[in-house]
């Protein structure tokens, strides 16, 4: 097996034991990225340089005993890195460079961890596919004219490929579940506010979170762990204790109550995805878990909430892309110009919609009828959840109603492409945690299984999860 | 909802984007099937619900109101950044005609 090949715990485990180097680790990564990515497409900056030095740090330091020092991840670009090019994958910020780094980013530092780069996503984290990059499409390893899914499309299929170890990206309305769901990688979204936002590129404040890409669940608790807790810099962060997820997840699931919601399993969708939900959930009752059926009534009704919600919030943040003090501008005499042709020139199509529909929503006039019609029944969805998990412990439901779609196939429909969201958007309204991890494949391609927990429940998903990997083989497919 | 091309204007306006005319007929249509089906949420009883605003229920988080000292060399790179500065001060068109 090549270095780039192994897991977060494999790497550590050598890396301790002195096996190889984080040098040579960093290598292989590097190498791999070298072979791979003009066809797949995931970084948009790769910082060879930086990467090799922080991967000397990390060996003459020689202290391995954190399980995160010394390993390659590649954060999406909307996270600021400090004196390394930050894009947010929008051709507006084509000359950041941002003079600090987030807190999740600064948190892997500490540790001495190793930035391979910089990856591709949808603008600003706006989209379903990767397909609303500013600057190109990144490709689904196990289908080169398939989405990777997004908006963290470069971040899953630079794990998929094993061209990083992990990334770092965030999920607002399944930005995380779903790519990883399509690449058959391992995506948790945590509960809003266990991991702060500070110092990264806003999207939707009231609905975006920080979440990571792995090759497992061990991984994925291992990251959790020293990336979550209060941030005095993120007044959304709760003072709430960060669990030993890497304990916790080994614990049995017997008599674990799990939900599944009818409303996600309707006709008309992939019959074989259904199938492949149905099947892994006979797989968890078979490891102690008990099934209740649950209703979740207004599920019909989230993704009309997120798609008032999110653009109104959107079009407040991206305000601040105004060509005044950051990122490119365009001449001009006049203030109103600056802003307009600054704006209309870097900005790419779907930022533009979500921008003007937000604006619509919020505007005098029509604030009550959209926003706080929206927030109303943002309450209704939350109290649907808060009923059900009063009965189950955590919800089973398909990541996707299919499996990865073809390039261009939903681009010249937007209201389409955010009609696929459906299954992760209602988790995200709620504020509540989820992880998608692979359960087969549907053509050869990667189905995902999304599993919701209560608030800061993450304990409870990431059990079910790895006890699911435990009895499976799924995660451990690569593409050819 | 059905916008026409002068509510796209208007919105493109409030929003500061500066819109072609093929963009605008290209917005108005999408923009419109878009509001149209989050009309639906009108068919939805909410009497008496609570808007949901942020879902922490947290309130009121402080910090002492003290300035921090930072860096001279960050504030320098902050102001560098802008495409205009004068005296280490961002420089921008008059915003009053």
């Amino acid at each position: 097996m090549q270095l780039n090949e192994l897991t977060i715990s494999q790497a550590h485990e050598g890396l301790k034991k002195k096996d190889f180097s984080s040098v040579e680790l960093t290598k292989a990564c590097l190498e791999q990225i070298k072979k791979t990515d003009d066809k797949i497409k995931a970084f948009i900056t790769v910082t060879e340089d930086i990467a090799l030095q922080q991967a000397k740090v990390a060996d003459k330091a020689g202290d391995f005993s954190n399980p995160l020092t010394g390993i390659p991840h590649a954060p999406k670009d909307v996270f600021c890195t400090k004196d390394i090019r930050s894009t947010g994958a929008s051709k507006i910020l084509d000359n950041y460079i941002p003079p600090y780094s987030a807190t999740a980013v600064e948190k892997l530092n500490e540790l001495r961890g190793v930035i391979l780069g910089k990856v591709n996503c949808d603008e600003f984290a706006m989209g379903g596919s990767g397909e609303n990059s500013g600057y190109f499409v990144t490709k689904n390893p196990w289908d080169l004219e398939r989405v990777p899914g997004g908006s963290c499309s470069g971040s899953a299929a630079a794990v998929a490929s094993d061209m990083c170890l992990y990334s770092l990206g965030t999920d607002t309305g399944g930005s995380i579940r779903q790519p990883a769901g399509f690449c058959g990688i391992t995506g948790l979204k945590v509960t809003y506010g266990r991991v702060s936002r500070y110092g990264v590129m806003a999207m939707a404040s009231s609905l975006d979170t920080i979440g990571t890409f792995a090759k497992n669940v061990e991984d994925a608790a291992i990251i959790l762990k020293h990336i979550a807790g209060r941030d005095k810099n993120d007044s959304t962060t709760p003072e709430v204790k960060v669990d030993d997820y890497s304990a916790e997840m080994k614990k049995s699931i017997k008599g674990l109550k799990i939900g599944l919601p009818k409303e996600y399993f309707i006709d008309g969708m992939d019959p074989e995805v259904k199938d492949l939900v149905y099947k892994a959930v006979k797989k968890l009752e078979e490891l102690g878990a008990k099934v209740v059926d649950i209703s979740l009534p207004y599920t019909a009704k989230a993704v009309a909430v997120y798609y008032i919600i999110c653009p109104s919030e959107v079009s407040s943040n991206l305000a601040r892309y105004d060509g005044i003090r950051y990122g490119m501008s365009e001449e001009s005499d006049k203030l109103i110009d600056i802003y307009q042709n600054t704006r209309s020139k870097y900005l790419g199509a779907e930022a533009k919609r979500r921008i003007m529909i937000g604006t619509y929503a919020l505007s005098a006039g029509y604030y009550d009828a959209y926003y706080k019609k929206g927030m109303q029944v943002r309450t209704l969805v939350r109290n649907d959840f808060k009923q059900a998990f009063d009965k189950v412990d955590i919800m089973v439901t398909p990541t996707s109603p299919t499996p990865a779609f073809k390039i261009g196939e939903n681009a010249n429909d937007p209201l389409k492409m955010y009609l696929a969201d459906v299954f992760t958007v209602p988790a995200s309204l709620a504020g509540i945690c989820g992880i998608s991890i692979p359960a087969g494949f549907s053509n050869n391609l990667p189905v995902g299984l999304q599993i919701l927990g209560k608030p800061f429940a993450e304990s409870t998903i990431l059990r079910a999860a790895y006890n699911y990997q435990q009895a499976t083989e799924w995660h451990k497919k690569k593409p050819l | 909802m059905a916008l026409s091309k002068k509510d796209v204007e208007h919105i493109a306006l409030l929003a500061r984007l500066g819109l072609t005319e093929a963009e605008k007929e290209k917005f108005a249509q999408q923009l419109s099937s878009i509001l149209e089906y989050v009309e639906q949420l009108k068919e939805v009883n909410t009497d008496g619900v609570e808007p949901t605003a942020q879902v922490t229920g947290l309130e009121n988080v402080m910090r002492a109101d003290e300035m921090a000292v930072r860096p001279k060399a960050e504030m320098e790179k902050l102001i560098k950044m802008a495409p205009e500065s004068e005296d280490n001060l961002i420089k921008t068109r008059s915003v009053f005609e």
